[in-house]
């Protein structure tokens, strides 16, 4: 970096005033010179006559004042190599005359040139006009300058790089703060639990890349009882990409209020999308309508990915194309038909994961996607299974896109067989009463030890709820919603308070003889060991927790120890 | 009163057979049993289950605490009688790794 430093007197006569004030100045006009009154002190008299005085001087001396000009020095201009080396201050005839940077100067009225260079570096230029005095520039002057050069130049070098520091500081936190923004917006728009739809076991998961893209996906249930679930991606990442995804999202939401048709609601949000969205940017949006009852799917496809279709061991693609949203005017979107028959598995993801690549620059791709899919044995295990192969495959690459798999796994009959809703006190002791209400619903379709699990479970939930939810307020109510399909038991258990109490230690039986931990606080744990699924959500000001059992046969590959959230990615 | 219990000795155990729950009303009869089985001097507390139809979590906090006390004392603690369930919460706590679990007498 060089920056140029120049000073030149300005004067079209060349000759300098020292004390010549601005024209005009402090100088009142002959006019009202001749209209002041005769009545005037001696002292207003005396600042008239020096006011006379003073412009009298201004009119007759010529007009003159420093100031800095600015002249672009090319990095390539050989000058700056000359100076690099120069002994010291040098007159403008010892510069060199091909330069084009001393031609500007010598156009401007540089006579003096004093390189600033520190630690074998030209880190500026001191360009001086005609001295004042109309002499040239003395030895004196010289070595002035000189001496000045060798204590301002690192003084220079120093502020330049606080000032490139500070910039690329400014320039880290406002590429930090856009990609915050951006994760916030797009975040703010996926769906913070996935709805329990009877018989139906929807799971998710999203993990957004490093630069943020824009996926999404949403769950929107119908009035008449359908269910439409949507994936998209817009092309484009950062902000722009996720406020588009933000109003994609709306605009699909309010069409779905009005309009069920796969199809024509991606017509219509095409429509009402092109004329907002940005050019270059566009959206692959896919949108299915299942009736849980019949598994009968409508869909309806805008340049997003073919969802899969596992049934049996054969793995199938949804076929239906249409152009992305917000590309073409008038665009339609053929409607498709398909069922989705009782053990069948879906799987609607996004380019995150077909296109990221390894580190020899293979691409993981559909067939791999389609391969886990076939090996797929419920909607929670094909999810696993795919972030765990994809970050065997990708380790030590980043992560490309945002990643986005949302699974779509129908039990083997849809809708639930009995629903059992109550409300406790919050005394102590109930929690017995609903586990043993639960356990009376529960109980033929659970062998022994998974009942005894699911009642454990139910019991440290309810008693959570009296105790820390309501604080074993009596007049607040514990509600319990049981309901069992022939492929779960579901348990939601509400309170008013604000989340399942974390235990700031993981439970350990050795701290706690040793008298490190209390012998406390094995109610969570309890609740995760026995639970096959742990969820928890608010429902207006209720905090609901649900426990999910499987009532399949074949429930030995079930780990029933895992959690919901997958590696950094948030799982549903 | 959630919890009974009963304190018999067998040679130099102690056998504690327990009735009814174990959850937050317990503490002071396992703390009586306890003391009781512990006046007999014996090397050996053996926790009857048989009888016992409800743990929760507040009752495996009493069962830590009492093993935790039996272990300063230089006491070895059994268990017997527990149910299938009851065992596995006893692994997965590892309360099995400090108190072992045998069948009751007379099985």
């Amino acid at each position: 970096m060089t920056d140029m430093l120049e000073a030149r007197s300005e004067s079209d006569t060349g000759t300098p005033s020292v004390d010549a004030p601005e024209s005009g100045a402090g100088a009142p006009s002959a006019a009202s010179r001749d209209a002041q009154p005769a009545s005037r002190t001696r002292t207003e008299k005396r600042a008239a006559a020096r006011g006379r005085k003073a412009a009298r001087r201004t009119e007759s001396a010529p007009q003159a004042r420093a100031e800095v000009i600015d002249i672009d020095v090319d990095p390539n201009d050989p000058l700056l190599i000359f100076l690099q080396t120069a002994p010291g201050p040098l007159e403008i005839g010892a510069l060199p005359s091909y330069s084009p940077a001393v031609t500007r100067m010598r156009e401007q009225g540089v006579q003096m040139v004093v390189p600033l260079v520190t630690s074998g570096e030209l880190v500026g230029i001191l360009a001086l006009g005609p001295r004042l005095s109309e002499r040239t520039y003395s030895r004196n002057d010289k070595r002035l300058l000189d001496s000045l050069a060798r204590y301002a130049a690192p003084a220079l070098r120093l502020g330049q790089l606080m000032r490139e520091q500070e910039k690329e500081a400014r320039d880290r936190e406002r590429i930090e703060q856009e990609l915050h923004v951006a994760q916030l917006i797009q975040q703010q728009f996926l769906p913070d639990e996935l709805p329990e739809l009877g018989g139906w076991h929807l799971s998710a998961f999203y993990r957004p890349a490093r630069t943020v893209g824009g996926d999404f996906y949403d769950i929107i249930e119908l009035a008449d009882g359908r269910v439409m679930v949507v994936t998209g991606d817009v092309t484009d990442k950062g902000v722009p990409a996720a406020l588009v995804m933000a109003s994609t999202y709306a605009l699909l939401r309010s069409t779905a209020d009005v309009e069920t048709s796969p199809g024509e609601v991606l017509r219509r949000v095409n429509e009402l999308l092109i004329p907002q969205i940005p050019m270059n940017m566009f959206v692959t949006c896919l949108v299915l309508v299942i009736d849980l009852q019949t598994g009968s799917t409508h869909f309806a496809n805008a340049g997003h990915n073919l969802p899969y279709l596992r049934r049996g061991g054969r793995v199938t693609q949804l076929e239906a194309r249409g152009m992305p949203l917000g590309l073409m005017s008038g665009s339609v979107y053929d409607e498709h038909e398909t069922v989705i028959e009782p053990g069948d598995i879906v799987l609607l993801y996004s380019d995150g994961i077909t296109e990221q690549h390894d580190r020899s620059g293979d691409m993981f791709g559909f067939g791999r996607t389609a391969d886990l899919v076939a090996a797929a044995t419920s909607g929670d295990d094909l999810i696993d299974r795919s972030v765990e192969a994809l970050g065997v495959f990708s380790a030590d690459v980043d992560q490309e896109d945002d990643i986005t798999l949302v699974a779509l796994h129908r039990g083997r009959s849809g809708g639930y067989h009995d629903t059992l809703s109550f409300s406790v006190p919050s005394e102590p002791g109930n929690e017995r009463e609903v586990m043993d209400r639960v356990a009376a619903v529960a109980e033929s379709a659970l062998p022994l030890a998974r009942l005894d699990a699911l009642k454990t479970a139910v019991s440290e939930t309810a008693m959570n709820a009296i105790e820390h939810g309501n604080r074993g307020d009596a007049s607040l109510e514990v509600s319990v919603l049981v309901r069992r399909s022939a492929e779960t038991i579901t348990v939601e258990i509400g309170d008013y308070g604000r989340g399942r109490q974390r235990d700031p230690d993981i439970p350990d039986l050795g701290l706690k003889l040793a008298g490190l931990q209390t012998p406390r606080g094995w109610g969570l744990f309890l609740i995760e060991q026995l639970a096959d699924r742990v969820e928890e959500f608010t429902d207006g000001e209720r905090h609901v927790v649900r426990l999910v059992m499987r009532t399949d046969d074949d429930i030995d590959g079930i780990d029933t120890g895992d959690s919901d959230t997958t590696e950094e990615g948030a799982r549903s | 009163m959630s919890l009974e219990s009963d304190v018999t000795q067998r040679g130099a155990t102690a056998a504690i057979a327990l009735r009814g729950r174990i959850d937050r009303d317990a503490g002071d009869a396992l703390d009586r049993a306890y003391t009781a089985a512990h006046g007999i001097a014996p090397q050996v507390i053996e926790l009857d289950f048989t009888q016992v139809d409800y743990i929760n979590s507040t009752g495996i906090a009493l069962i830590v605490g009492l093993l935790a006390r039996a272990r300063a004392q230089k006491v070895t603690v059994r268990a017997a009688g527990l149910t299938a369930h009851y065992q596995h919460i006893f692994e997965i706590t590892r309360l099995s790794d400090f108190i072992e679990i045998v069948q009751p007498v007379g099985h």
